[in-house]
């Protein structure tokens, strides 16, 4: 049973990353559009490098 | 996106503020933020076009597009104005409105929806971690790995509930507080006592504890508040916002000079400048100019009314042609645009009369669930005597009964069918809007501005020489008057070209002249050419010495109104048309449209109590209008819908904003509707079956923690399922 003794930090650790990881994404607008996001990818104008 | 607008004005609501003259933006020495509403783009060519032809204007920095909320975000240098813009996305085939962008940068950010994203966040990483270790016990678990496990499950719940489930707990203690029932209450005390519980049983290392329960509830219910909060952010947004750019303030002539002041700062007996294109800011009579009045926003006729001095005007009309300088009669509340807007304040609000079904199987529900739980409690501790059990089988009645399923059943079919709505171009901006929609049997439609466009068509040009046309073209392109605007642009689409006139002059109130070889020749009323006035809208074209050549208008149908009113006679609902236009204009277009039951010559009053009356014969009678002689019908109507283009005082007073020109998708609205009810019905019906299923065996103290998990996930999950076969 000294497996649980890594394995349950282990999850709750991962856990803690996916959320922090979510919290990240909703601070940084990316669910503001989330149609016009997907159909974005379909443009046939895309950069080459990102905007200086 | 540092910079916003400082424009003072949010969106105005209150009829007052509609009586302002249309003066220039002052220039702000910032970028500016614009903001439009493209009600008609849906793909990627769409995005791409509008963007490139947003950033080609010269001025333009950056211009984003937003699909879901079919909106334009555009920083841009000072002069860049929002007409400029429209008109070139009009070019390019999008239609597009102006967007307060003050007002949006408050919703933009969208902070209570931002919250509650957050919480669901923390909830649902909560309910995963607790359901990890939740399985290892049902597993087999035993002892203190049991113990332990339940100990770290109320290590991650008890503060992820305590920060995620704060909406409820606020909304609970203020409904507590008034000493009535909300959904909330029995939610909260499900989520207290089953934390109460399991922590007590995980102190005397029990077997069942509902930590995982709590949190998936939780969790569940944030997703049903989020989804509804979305929804109707996103409606509030667009909807309140959509508003034109005036400025309440007029011109007053004081010692011979003009000088610019508030609306509210006029007294009676001041000299007011109103210039051709703006509105009258107050109640009046002309004392110098002449011109012509279009007075359809206030009473619904198309005619544009010839005005001189002595001519009484009314605040909210617009003055077509020539500059005109009124003396004030009446300012302030005592125009006859206020009392209309009173008419508003009088006529009870159709949606002040409806209960929600949520609201009415909460209130079935609530006190249901509590005297239950109550009567096992009682009973099982008559039966046992031992208190422990007891609240074990009450919290976990409380557990299974919560309403979980009826959380979702209503949001996830209202954003579903919204959802649906939108991409057609209506926004649903009052919660109720759709069920009260779906109960309507009669339709009343207002004419001018709502069945038409409210700009006239030329209709004969086929019977006009092409001579006379492209003289008459020549006239009508140095006027702004609606009627010439529809000769030009008849014109341009039967490419007549206009030929050279000299001397072009447009005498306010009377029509366009000018000199062709030689001879005068005049465009306009027929008293001023020399004809005979028949009874249509035309115009006359004189060259000196010929007989005048008449030039008839129509106001032009809407796109989609045929449609829209023969798909809802086909569904047997009474189409009723009331205006306030002249008989003759309302009977040509109810025998156009196919409608029998129409009211020619309607003062607002008269709209409101024939709507009144049909309410009180038992009839839901849904209005479509524009206009402020609409707004108080809007209201006493059981649930309205104003297109884009009305005004404020009446998108404010109506439940559904039609964001396109296109008329059509009303008659859909009303199907999507039924099926939306239908569907909140059903959810109700199988979250009642999950219920009658898992709520004796909780009684019976039968239910582990296992059994209220699968039995809460799974009618969740059934409920939003049935409520995506909607889209």
């Amino acid at each position: 049973m000294d497996v649980i003794t890594y394995l349950i930090p282990i999850s709750l650790f991962l856990g803690a990353v996916g959320l922090i990881a979510f919290v990240y994404t909703v601070r940084s607008n990316q669910y503001d559009d989330p149609e016009g996001d997907a159909r974005r990818i379909l443009s046939d104008e895309w950069d080459d490098h990102p905007k200086p | 996106m540092g910079a916003v607008t400082a424009r003072p004005q949010p969106a105005a609501a209150c009829p007052g503020c509609v009586v302002t003259p249309t003066e220039p933006v002052r220039p702000i020495p910032k970028d500016v933020q614009l903001a439009l509403s493209l009600p008609t783009i849906h793909c990627q060519a769409c995005i791409s076009k509008v963007e490139r032809a947003l950033n080609a204007v010269p001025g333009v920095q950056s211009a984003r597009v937003n699909l879901t909320l079919k909106r334009a975000m555009i920083q841009a240098e000072p002069g860049v104005r929002a007409d400029a813009l429209i008109s070139v996305l009009e070019a390019e085939g999008f239609e597009s409105h102006e967007l307060d962008a003050g007002a949006l940068s408050v919703t933009g950010s969208d902070k209570a929806g931002r919250e509650l994203l957050m919480r669901l966040a923390v909830a649902g990483f909560a309910s995963m971690n607790v359901m990890l270790l939740s399985v290892s016990v049902w597993s087999g678990a035993t002892d203190a790995t049991r113990d332990m496990f339940h100990w770290i499950s109320a290590a991650i719940a008890l503060p992820a509930i305590a920060f995620a489930g704060k909406p409820f707990f606020e909304s609970a203690w203020s409904a507590l507080r008034m000493r009535r029932l909300n959904m909330d209450v029995p939610i909260v005390l499900a989520i207290a006592l089953a934390l109460a519980t399991s922590l007590w049983e995980t102190a005397l290392s029990g077997e069942h504890a509902y930590f995982d329960a709590a949190l998936t509830l939780v969790f569940f219910l944030l997703a049903g508040r989020y989804l509804d909060h979305r929804t109707r952010a996103i409606a509030r947004s667009a909807a309140q916002e959509l508003s034109a750019l005036e400025v309440p303030r007029a011109l007053r002539i004081k010692d011979g000079a003009e000088q610019e002041v508030a609306v509210a700062d006029l007294r009676i007996g001041d000299l007011i400048r109103v210039r051709p294109g703006g509105r009258m800011p107050v109640d009046g009579e002309i004392v110098e100019g002449q011109s012509e009045l279009d007075r359809s926003l206030l009473t619904g006729e198309t005619v544009p009314v010839y005005a001189e001095p002595g001519t009484g005007v009314s605040a909210g009309e617009v003055n077509l042609t020539g500059p005109l300088t009124i003396r004030a009669s009446a300012v302030g509340t005592d125009t006859s645009l206020h009392r209309m807007a009173d008419l508003v304040a009088v006529a009870e609000s159709g949606r002040s009369r409806y209960t929600s079904l949520a609201d009415s199987a909460a209130k079935l529900y609530a006190p249901g669930v509590h005297i239950l739980s109550a009567l096992s409690f009682f009973g099982w501790y008559l039966y046992s005597g031992d208190l422990r059990t007891a609240l074990n089988i009450a919290a976990a009645v409380l557990i299974i009964t919560c309403p979980c399923a009826l959380g979702l059943a209503v949001p996830a079919v209202t954003t579903a069918a919204s959802g649906r709505l939108f991409r057609k171009g209506m926004l649903i901006k009052h919660s109720t809007a759709l069920e009260r929609l779906a109960e309507i049997d009669t339709v009343v439609f207002d004419k001018t501005g709502t069945l038409t466009k409210g700009t006239p068509d030329l209709t004969n040009l086929s019977d006009i020489p092409r001579e006379a046309a492209s003289i008459a073209a020549a006239l009508a392109g140095a006027s702004s008057h609606p009627l010439s605007r529809a000769v030009t642009q008849a014109a341009e689409a039967a490419e007549i070209d206009a030929v050279a006139v000299a001397d072009v002059t447009e005498v306010p109130g009377f029509g366009s002249q000018g000199l062709l070889d030689g001879k005068t020749v005049r465009f306009g009323r027929a008293a001023w050419v020399g004809a005979e006035q028949g009874a249509h809208t035309a115009a006359w074209l004189s060259v000196d010495g010929a007989a005048p050549v008449e030039f008839r208008f129509n106001d032009a149908l809407r796109p989609g109104a045929e449609e829209a009113v023969s798909s809802l006679m086909a569904s047997e609902k009474q189409v009723v048309l009331m205006s306030g236009d002249t008989t003759g204009a309302v009977r040509a277009l109810a025998e156009r449209l196919g409608i029998t039951d129409w009211m020619a010559e309607a003062l607002p009053q008269d709209k409101a109590a024939r709507i009144i009356e049909m309410t009180g014969q038992g009839q839901c009678v849904l209005m479509v209008g524009d206009g402020l002689n609409d707004t108080a019908a809007l209201t006493a109507a059981h649930v309205s819908i104003s297109p884009a283009t009305a005004l404020d005082a009446a998108r404010v007073a109506s439940d559904i904003v039609l964001l396109g020109t296109d008329l059509s998708p009303i008659a859909e609205a009303c199907d999507v509707a039924k099926k939306a009810t239908r569907r909140i019905r059903e959810n109700f019906r199988i979250a009642t079956v999950y219920n009658v299923i898992a709520v004796p065996l909780a009684v019976a103290g039968l239910a582990t923690p296992l059994i209220a998990a699968l039995a809460m996930s799974t009618s969740s999950i059934t409920v939003s399922l049935n409520a995506l076969r909607l889209r």
